[in-house]
C-alpha cells in the first residue's frame, strides 16, 4: 500500500476546466498525424479539398483560440481513482461540474445541454457533464476529459447479436453503422467499437475506445487484425470527407472488449466525427 | 463547377446551379436550427407571422459558440440538416429558396426542393472555426430566449458551400460515393 495522499478537491475543478478548453482548441497528435496521412491517401478531389479546409479550420482554431467545431460537445469525463487518495474540500462531482462549468463559460463554448430531454430548457452552463468513475490502486488520480459533439452521437448504434453471428456479425454491425451515419456524422470519423459485456457495457466500451490514442495497439491481436480489417472496410464504402465521396470515410476503428453472458454477443458502435477530442491528464 | 452568387438568391441563380457546384455565397443569410424550427411551425400553425421574411431567403442550420470581444461570432459550422426535415417543406412551399446544413434530406424534403426549384448546399461540418472567418457580422432578430438557438442575421463574404441537391433533384450524396465504391 502506498503512503495516502491528500489531495484538494479544488485542483480536480481547475484541471478538469483547464481540459474543457484545451480540448476544444487544440487537436490532440495522434488525431493530427491521421488527418495528414489522410490528407496524402485521399484520392478524391472534392475530398482532398475537404480535408485542405479541416486542416485550415485546425490551424485558425489554434492560433485564434476559436473552438474548431461550434458544437463543443457534452463533457464526457472518465475519473480513476487511486484508492490510497483522500480528497478533501467538497464532494467529487460538485467539482467535475464546477470545472465544465467555469470552462464552458471562460473558454467561450458552446452551452448544448438540455436540463430534461422531453421539455429541453438550456443549462446554460453545459452542466451537467457526464461522469465515470474508477477505483484502481496507488495514490493519483487520472482523469480523461472527452467532449463529445452529436452529429455523429446521434448516428451511433447498439446491436444485440446472437453468439451464432460471431465475428462476421460483428463486421456487418459496424459496417452497417457506419454506411447509415455516412454525411451526417462527418467524415472522417473514428469508429468506437465495444463488443460483450451487457448492453450497457458495450455502450461505454465504444465511448471508451474513441478515447484510446489513435498510435496505441488494441492488446489482443485478433482485435488488432479486426480493427485493420474494418478501417479499409470502410474506406471502400465511398462515402469520403464530409460524405462527398473518396477513399478516407475513416480515420480509425478503435475496439475495446469484455467477457459477457454465454447467451449473447453485445455490439456497440459510438462514432465520432474528425473532431475526436481528448485528453488525459494524470494528478 | 465554382461559382460566386448573391444572397437572397434569384431564381434564377438557384435554377442553375447544379449538384457538384462548389459556390461562394455574399450576402444575407439567416440562421435557426432545432428549436427556431419548432417554434416557426407552432407560429404558422397558429396562423401568425414569421419573424423573417422567407421569400428567396436561405436559411443556415448552426448554433454559434459564443463571440470573443470584437469578434462578430465564435465557431459557425452547420449542424445536422435531417433533424430540420420535417418543417422544411412548408418553409420551402412559403418561399425559402434554400438551406444550408450537413447530411442527408428525407424524400419529401427533396421534392419540395425540386417543386420549388429551390437548392441545398452543404457547408463543411467540423469547419467552424474557419467558417466563422467568413463571417462579417451577426445580429440576434429573433427568439433570443433560445441561446445558440436563436434566429441570427448573418452578413457573409465568400462563404464556401457546396451544392448537394440541385434544382432538378440531382443529389451529390447518392452520385459521388458510387465513384469510390469498391
Amino acid at each position: 500500500m502506498e503512503e495516502i495522499r491528500v489531495l484538494d478537491i479544488g485542483e480536480i475543478t481547475k484541471n478538469i476546466k483547464e481540459m474543457c478548453i484545451e480540448a476544444n482548441y487544440f487537436l490532440s497528435e495522434d488525431m493530427k498525424n491521421v488527418f495528414q496521412k489522410a490528407r496524402e491517401k485521399e484520392q478524391s478531389p472534392i475530398g482532398k479539398q475537404i480535408l485542405n479546409q479541416l486542416d485550415e479550420n485546425l490551424r485558425i482554431a489554434e492560433k485564434d483560440n476559436i473552438p474548431i467545431c461550434q458544437d463543443t460537445g457534452m463533457a464526457v469525463v472518465f475519473i480513476t481513482v487511486g484508492q490510497d487518495v483522500h480528497l478533501t474540500g467538497g464532494n467529487l462531482t460538485d467539482a467535475v461540474n464546477e470545472g465544465v462549468r467555469q470552462g464552458y463559460q471562460e473558454g467561450f463554448l458552446r452551452k448544448s445541454v438540455v436540463a430534461d430531454p422531453i421539455y429541453r430548457e438550456n443549462t446554460k452552463d453545459n452542466t451537467p457533464a457526464i461522469i465515470y468513475y474508477d477505483i484502481t490502486d496507488g495514490n493519483s488520480v487520472e482523469i480523461t476529459v472527452a467532449p463529445k459533439g452529436f452529429g455523429s452521437e446521434n448516428m451511433s448504434r447498439i446491436f444485440m447479436l446472437k453468439p451464432a453471428d460471431g465475428i462476421d456479425g460483428v463486421k456487418e454491425a459496424v459496417l452497417t453503422a457506419v454506411k447509415d451515419a455516412g454525411p451526417n456524422a462527418c467524415p472522417p470519423m473514428v469508429v468506437g467499437v465495444g463488443i460483450g459485456g451487457t448492453f450497457e457495457k458495450c455502450a461505454f466500451l465504444a465511448k471508451k475506445a474513441l478515447t484510446r490514442s489513435l498510435d496505441k495497439k488494441a492488446e489482443k491481436p485478433y482485435i488488432q487484425d479486426l480493427e485493420q480489417e474494418l478501417l479499409e472496410k470502410i474506406n471502400q464504402l465511398g462515402i469520403g470527407p464530409g460524405g462527398l465521396g473518396g477513399t478516407q470515410t475513416a480515420f480509425a476503428v478503435n475496439i475495446e472488449t469484455y467477457p459477457t453472458h454465454i447467451a449473447g454477443l453485445p455490439v456497440a458502435v459510438n462514432i465520432c466525427c474528425h473532431v475526436n477530442r481528448h485528453i488525459t491528464r494524470k494528478l | 463547377m465554382d461559382r460566386n452568387i448573391n444572397v437572397p438568391i434569384s431564381d434564377n441563380d438557384a435554377k442553375i446551379l447544379r449538384a457538384g457546384d462548389y459556390v461562394y455565397l455574399t450576402g444575407t443569410i439567416y440562421t435557426a436550427r432545432d428549436a427556431a424550427h419548432k417554434r416557426m411551425a407552432e407560429t404558422l400553425e397558429k396562423k401568425e407571422e414569421l419573424p423573417i421574411q422567407l421569400n428567396h431567403n436561405i436559411i443556415y442550420y448552426m448554433g454559434p459558440s459564443p463571440a470573443r470581444e470584437g469578434r462578430p461570432i465564435g465557431s459557425a459550422g452547420p449542424t445536422t440538416s435531417s433533424r430540420m426535415d420535417k418543417y422544411t417543406p412548408d418553409l420551402l412551399d412559403l418561399g425559402l429558396k434554400g438551406m444550408i446544413g450537413k447530411g442527408k434530406r428525407s424524400k419529401e424534403v427533396q421534392e419540395a426542393i425540386i417543386r420549388n426549384h429551390a437548392v441545398y448546399f452543404a457547408a463543411v461540418g467540423g469547419a467552424g472555426a474557419l467558417l466563422s472567418k467568413k463571417i462579417l457580422s451577426s445580429e440576434v432578430i429573433a427568439y433570443d430566449d433560445l441561446g445558440t438557438e436563436a434566429i441570427r442575421k448573418l452578413e457573409v463574404k465568400d462563404f464556401p458551400v457546396i451544392v448537394v441537391i440541385d434544382s432538378e433533384g440531382n443529389n451529390l450524396y447518392e452520385t459521388a460515393i458510387k465513384q469510390y465504391q469498391d
